[in-house]
């Protein structure tokens, strides 16, 4: 195993004769960086951190990091920093080097880095036994560290005295400590230049000789310094120092010198400099002629820059031919100067639909073509669909203009109708599916949600669609698809029927959909495979083998379900109800709500609930793979979820900070017993008189601002025109086969039974985070941004869940207050390690999703929380969350799985439905094909 | 740090001996094994938890404690038959090496369920657990020496990792706080018998680093030291730790403590690992071991490479020279562990990087 010094941030470093030289970053360090200074001083953080990511960028190798400042208390600034930094992949893949004067800041520092990083530094300016107590403990650390030319006489100025003071510490470490001498690395000390003092003159070649004669001494250490040392009287020019640093180093690595603490976006090149300003500079470098110092004086102002002069990022991609400026703009997702390049490439052509059908869509085709291999994620596709669309946006008018002049109305892929089926209000993914099929030019008819189907059917007729697409995130929509596929059969439509949503599944398509209707109809998995599958199903040479396969694929799917055999037996429901979860009833003590009666939140903190964001489901809407924060460093979709992430964080700075978003809220708490499978339960309600089931009165509480609710207490005497009133919940059992000891659960198992008189509860919920969404989607959608329209309602869903999430804890702490004392961070509580459970009718612990009605009538959530159900069930808003609070603690999530036909029978029974409704409505479950 | 001596230098020279001349057998999976069990809150109980509390620490009484099920850990004193009966069965499966049941014995993890006092004593006596089994193995066949790996797992927090997404400098736990955690627990190991000390499945290698830490201020502070593994958690197939590192990176930043081994264990079943261990086997100058799952997860949670899938996968490890010791993690049995040991049985192990190269 060759002896390199191995250094590790997140990604290695391994410093091999092939680097030549490692660049240390300077620019995060306060004493030579007064701009990093200030933003150090000013508290500014953020800001101090893109400084480290401008480093690495520009190519530092390693960043050196340095608070060394009085009025900074530079320990804690460098636990703040470096821990900030070690959040950033894009900075922390490089290793840190901890650079202070004082030996509790570093090892503060080190106590912050996972990888290896350097120490910046150590010496015997104290002593030999201070030395090497210092560098026993960089060993216990894990780091290499930079040994300062400094001695209890002070630094060496001299090459002799460097060379003697290296070679000492060199022995102590590798003979009194056993410190690998790789991760040695000597700084005999870069001075001053070119003072106009005569015994600074010969500093830079003091340097240069004992960096020659350390490493042919000792060939396995590193010889490191902080170049900006060297030019320091030439303070202000830039250009000169520059050039200083590109001499000295030229000389220096010569010598063998292999690390720098340089700026590492300013290092000119040798070669390119100046042809005098370089000679006079080597003059002074190397100590050459008396009168160096002079001579280089006398050109310096020449070389000076204005002030304020800034670098600009690079735009040579703006140097080329319009096309393919066009094509860059759209593959790297930037807007910003797609208007004036769409106008100079109409202006090349004949019509402007040829600006689209040319450089726009071969733009795309690339962007296409990157989608699909992998290259690039749905996030980036989006960003270039806001470009593309501005872009179409700016030629309409020349379009229609073209048109009514021609006649000519230009082609696309195809045209195709989308909707979210009736009863449901989701809608991102086909949003996003959406976008996708308009950069592969179809022409998507969007219809938006809870649409019926009869407006869908007769839109494709209309508009003369190739195609109508599907979409639903909730059960009873698979219920609507099926519906959608009958009629569409029964009114004789030819054309291919597309099924997507998160509860779709090929399964469900195969058993429940294309059976009914004879042509095309096609299940997509998710965005990527959408535009593969419109390709096909509109194109006349590949839509006959294409669906051949698919109608196979199904058949086989079918056949496959028909022989899978018993799987695993159901138990009958009276044997599933003998072995219900149960506990000592007699000895358990249910506790009392401390607020019961309804509590009302009108306008939520939304800064709180932050906080609680649970970030995986926001990725995984976007098609981006994997768990926070650990998908932020993925190998592969690390670097877009990170832009995504920051996009999303921005926007919701903004969206906090302007108030876009109201959040509102309505919990409840009810006396409750359990009879069987059912829950009873006494509330105080609006009298029946002229109300739907539905509908209810105003709220019975107060309601107030901000996160201090206000309540009406329990027992108070009843408000005008309500009454006691008494509701049955129902609910749903496992029935599957287990042993004796695992309980086939149902959620009425975590309420005390009637018989034993306990005075038990139930509390419910329902919150939303989207009130007030919708000028805002508008706005971005006149803008032709669907990327920020899709991550706004992907953040309102995220703050809804939020939302759910932090009123679970305060209704553990306060509200109901079984567990006032608990603490959990964010992860546990996406973990569920709190006691008490709050289960959603829709989801698998209750699967019944019409069990909302009873919830919502409890809450009167449309007045208190301002949510409406839809026909199907659905929340409107769609950032919506409601459930059943269980405070039993031995109340757990669980999956209902399915059920047999007398359980079916038995629900019908006790919700006075008949079979079929009820079979309707608990359709996944069922484990029988109902007649 | 190296440079003191061992502190029982005749069960290092049987360790290395046999390392020279095979690959080493380790245990496997302790989770799945209890789980087959099924203790209830009274099982994992015991007497002296029976009620409430802690019935040998009186003065605890002034919380009512709460449910102790699941702490696999406290089994240990609760249960002692059941892990030496895991023990010995992976020891008659052919392990080498017993890992103790220590993956959670630290205070941090144990306040979990409020028995932050027992750190020590889990730890004590989770090594003497396992060492009266190797022993006992140890006895019957004296050719082949068992060893105990005293384990001391990631707790439940990370250094290097924010909790709070508004504020990603925020960290619920310090080095300093994780150093004296591990330096208490490593103690009851050495203290137990422990003949290696492994720090394992490691999600953030400044955990990994505070671990390290305390461990070469322990062998300060006793003046001898005792051999050191340290495995690492490739945690999916982006091919990093959850902090963030690739094998690579890992392996540089805790090779300061000069271990006997480092390797990678759990979160992927063998096939995954295997890129990463061959990292390893190109860069350590010391032995390479491995752990895997049986396989990724299902979606009910379960793992089902069987021990013949496991040990093919292995069996090539091992033909391709990467393997110097070789288990399994979660969802691996003695069966697994058996195939696993036939499967390598007629490969030599992983040779060191010759000194020849060092000239380089």
């Amino acid at each position: 195993m060759p002896r390199h010094t191995r250094l590790s941030g997140l990604e290695p470093l391994v410093i091999t004769p092939d680097l030549l030289f490692v660049n240390v970053g300077e620019r995060t360090n306060v004493t030579g960086s007064a701009q990093f200074r200030k933003l150090i001083k000013e508290d500014r953080y953020e800001e101090a951190v893109e400084v480290a990511r401008q480093q690495v960028a520009n190519g530092a190798q390693i960043i050196d990091v340095n608070m060394d400042e009085g009025l900074i208390d530079s320990e804690a600034a460098m636990v703040r920093f470096l821990n900030l930094i070690a959040a950033e992949p894009d900075i922390a893949r490089v290793p840190v080097m901890v650079d202070s004067s004082k030996w509790s800041v570093i090892e503060a520092g080190l106590r912050c880095l996972q990888g290896k990083g350097i120490v910046n530094s150590i010496s015997m300016k104290e002593g030999e036994a201070a030395f090497l107590d210092h560098a026993r403990k960089v060993q216990q650390y894990g780091a290499a560290a930079v040994v300062m030319a400094f001695d209890e006489q002070g630094q060496a100025d001299t090459a002799e005295r460097k060379i003697a003071i290296c070679s000492r510490a060199h022995e102590l470490l590798t003979q009194e400590l056993d410190f690998l001498p790789e991760d040695i690395i000597f700084d005999p000390n870069i001075f001053a230049i070119a003072t106009g003092i005569e015994e600074h003159d010969n500093y830079a070649v003091d340097f240069i000789e004992a960096t020659r004669e350390l490493k042919r001494r000792f060939p396995d250490c590193h010889i490191s310094g902080g170049v900006s040392n060297v030019s320091f009287s030439f303070r202000g020019n830039d250009t000169v120092r520059e050039a200083i640093h590109s001499v000295f180093l030229y000389h220096a690595i010569q010598a063998g010198m292999d690390m720098g603490i340089v700026n590492a976006g300013a290092l000119a090149i040798y070669d390119d400099l100046d042809a005098e300003l370089r000679e006079r500079v080597e003059d002074v470098v190397l100590n050459r002629r008396k009168d160096a110092t002079e001579r280089l004086l006398e050109i310096a102002d020449r070389y000076k820059k204005k002030k304020g002069e800034a670098v600009v990022e690079t735009l040579a991609w703006r140097e080329k031919p319009v096309r393919e400026r066009l094509s860059h703009a759209l593959v790297h997702g930037i807007d910003q100067y797609v208007v004036e390049d769409t106008e100079e490439a109409r202006l090349l052509v004949t019509r402007p639909l040829d600006v689209i059908e040319g450089p726009l869509m071969d733009g795309m085709n690339v962007v296409g073509d990157l989608f699909g291999a992998g290259k690039m994620f749905l996030p980036q596709v989006v960003k270039s669909a806001r470009v593309m669309k501005k872009a179409v946006a700016y030629l309409l008018p020349f379009i229609e203009e073209e048109k009514a002049r021609t006649g000519d109305v230009g082609k696309n892929n195809g045209k195709i109708v989308m909707a979210t089926v009736k009863g449901d209000v989701h809608d991102i993914g086909k949003n996003i599916v959406g976008v996708v099929l308009r950069c592969n030019n179809f022409e998507v008819i969007d219809l938006g949600v809870m649409v019926p189907t009869q407006k869908i059917l007769d839109t494709a007729i209309a508009e003369g669609a190739d195609m109508i697409g599907l979409s639903g995130l909730i059960t009873p929509s698979l219920e609507e698809m099926s519906h959608v596929a009958r009629e569409m059969q029964r009114q004789d439509f030819r054309i291919p029927l597309l099924i997507g949503g998160a509860t779709t599944s090929r399964a469900h398509t195969a058993l429940k959909i294309e059976p009914h209707y004879k042509s095309p109809c096609v299940w997509v998995k998710d965005a990527s495979r959408a535009v593969g599958v419109a390709q096909s199903l509109v194109s006349k040479d590949l839509v006959d083998d294409f669906m051949a396969k698919i109608r196979s694929e199904y058949a086989e799917v079918r056949e496959r379900h028909r022989n899978r055999g018993p799987g695993k037996q159901l138990v009958p429901l009276d044997k599933a109800r003998a072995q219900r979860f149960t506990c000592d009833w007699a000895n358990y003590l249910p506790p009392q709500p401390a607020r019961p009666g309804l509590t009302v939140f009108d306008d939520y903190d939304l800064a709180e609930l932050r906080g609680y964001i649970d970030w995986s489901p926001f990725f995984n809407a976007w098609e981006l793979a994997g768990h926070y924060p650990a998908i932020l460093t993925d190998e592969i979709v690390g670097a877009q979820a990170s832009e995504l992430f920051r996009d999303a964080q921005a926007m919701l700075d903004k969206l906090i900070a302007e108030k876009w978003l109201t959040a509102r809220g309505v919990i409840g708490f009810w006396p409750a017993a359990s009879v069987g499978d059912d829950i009873e339960l006494t509330a105080l309600l609006p009298s029946p008189s002229g109300r739907g089931a539905g509908g209810a009165g105003a709220g019975e509480a107060l309601t107030s601002g901000a996160t201090e609710p206000s309540s009406a207490p329990s027992g108070a005497p009843s408000p005008e025109g309500r009454r006691e009133s008494a509701i049955v919940l129902h609910h749903l059992r496992q029935q599957a086969d287990k042993p004796v000891e695992r309980p086939d659960f149902c959620l009425s198992d975590f309420i005390a039974p009637k018989e034993h008189g306990k005075r038990d509860w139930i509390g419910g919920f329902a919150v939303t985070a989207g009130l007030g969404i919708e000028p805002h989607l508008a706005r971005f959608h006149a803008e032709h941004d669907d990327y920020s329209a899709i991550i706004l309602k992907a953040l309102a869903d995220r703050l809804a869940e939020a939302f759910a999430e932090r009123m679970h804890e305060r209704v553990r702490r306060e509200f109901w207050g079984y567990a006032a004392d608990e603490q959990l961070d964010n992860e546990a509580l996406i973990a569920e390690q709190y006691k008490g459970i709050r289960p959603a009718p829709g989801y698998p612990a209750c699967p019944d999703h019409t069990e909302k009605t009873a919830l919502f009538q409890l809450l009167d959530a449309t007045n208190n929380a301002g949510i409406e159900l839809t026909e199907g069930f659905s929340m409107y808003p769609a950032a919506a969350v409601s459930g059943w609070y269980f405070s039993h603690p031995g109340s757990q999530y669980f999956v209902v799985g399915r059920l047999t036909r007398e359980q079916v029978e038995d629900y019908a029974r006790r919700k006075g439905w008949s079979r079929e409704e009820a079979e309707r409505w608990l359709a996944p479950n069922l484990d029988y094909d109902p007649e | 740090m190296s440079a003191l001596p061992w502190l029982h230098p005749e069960r290092v020279a049987l360790l290395e001996a046999a390392l020279a001349e095979r690959i080493l057998i380790l245990d496997g999976g302790m989770g799945t094994m209890l789980q087959g069990h099924r203790l209830d809150e009274t099982g994992f109980r015991g007497e002296r938890f029976e009620h409430g509390h802690d019935g040998a620490h009186a003065h605890h009484h002034d919380h009512p404690g709460c449910d102790l099920k699941g702490n696999n850990d406290l089994l240990t004193l609760t249960q002692p038959a059941i892990i030496r009966g895991v023990h010995e069965a992976y020891l008659e499966a052919g392990a080498d090496l017993v890992e103790t049941n220590t993956f959670n014995s630290t205070r941090i993890s144990q306040a979990d369920y409020k028995l932050e006092h027992l750190a020590h004593e889990l730890n004590l006596e989770g090594a003497r657990l396992a060492r009266a089994a190797c022993d006992k193995f140890t006895a019957l066949t004296p050719g082949k020496p068992r060893f105990v790996i005293g384990v001391l797992g990631p707790t439940s927090r990370t250094a290097s990792l924010s909790p709070d997404v508004n504020d990603p400098g925020f960290r619920n736990v310090t080095f300093e706080e994780l150093a004296a955690n591990y330096r208490e627990s490593a103690a009851g190991l050495v203290d137990g018998g422990a003949d290696i000390v492994m720090v394992e499945t490691i999600f953030d290698t400044l955990n990994a680093k505070a671990a390290l830490y305390a461990l070469s201020e322990l062998f300060r502070e006793r003046g001898a030291r005792v051999p050191v593994m340290i495995s690492g958690t490739i945690t999916d197939r982006s091919g990093r730790t959850l902090s963030g590192q690739t094998a690579e990176a890992f392996w540089y930043s805790v090779r300061h403590a000069r271990p006997l081994a480092v390797g990678l264990n759990c979160a992927l079943g063998a096939a995954d690992l295997r890129p990463h261990i061959q990292t390893l086997a190109d860069t350590a100058e010391c032995f390479v071991s491995t752990h895997p799952n049986a396989g990724l997860p299902n979606a009910f949670a379960e793992y089902d490479e069987t021990p013949e899938q496991m040990a093919s996968v292995i069996g090539g490890f091992a033909r391709d020279g990467l393997l110097n010791l070789v288990g399994g993690c979660c969802g691996t049995t003695p069966a697994h562990i058996k195939a696993i040991a036939e499967a390598v049985r007629d490969y030599p192990p992983r040779a060191l990087p010759s000194e020849a190269k060092e000239a380089a």
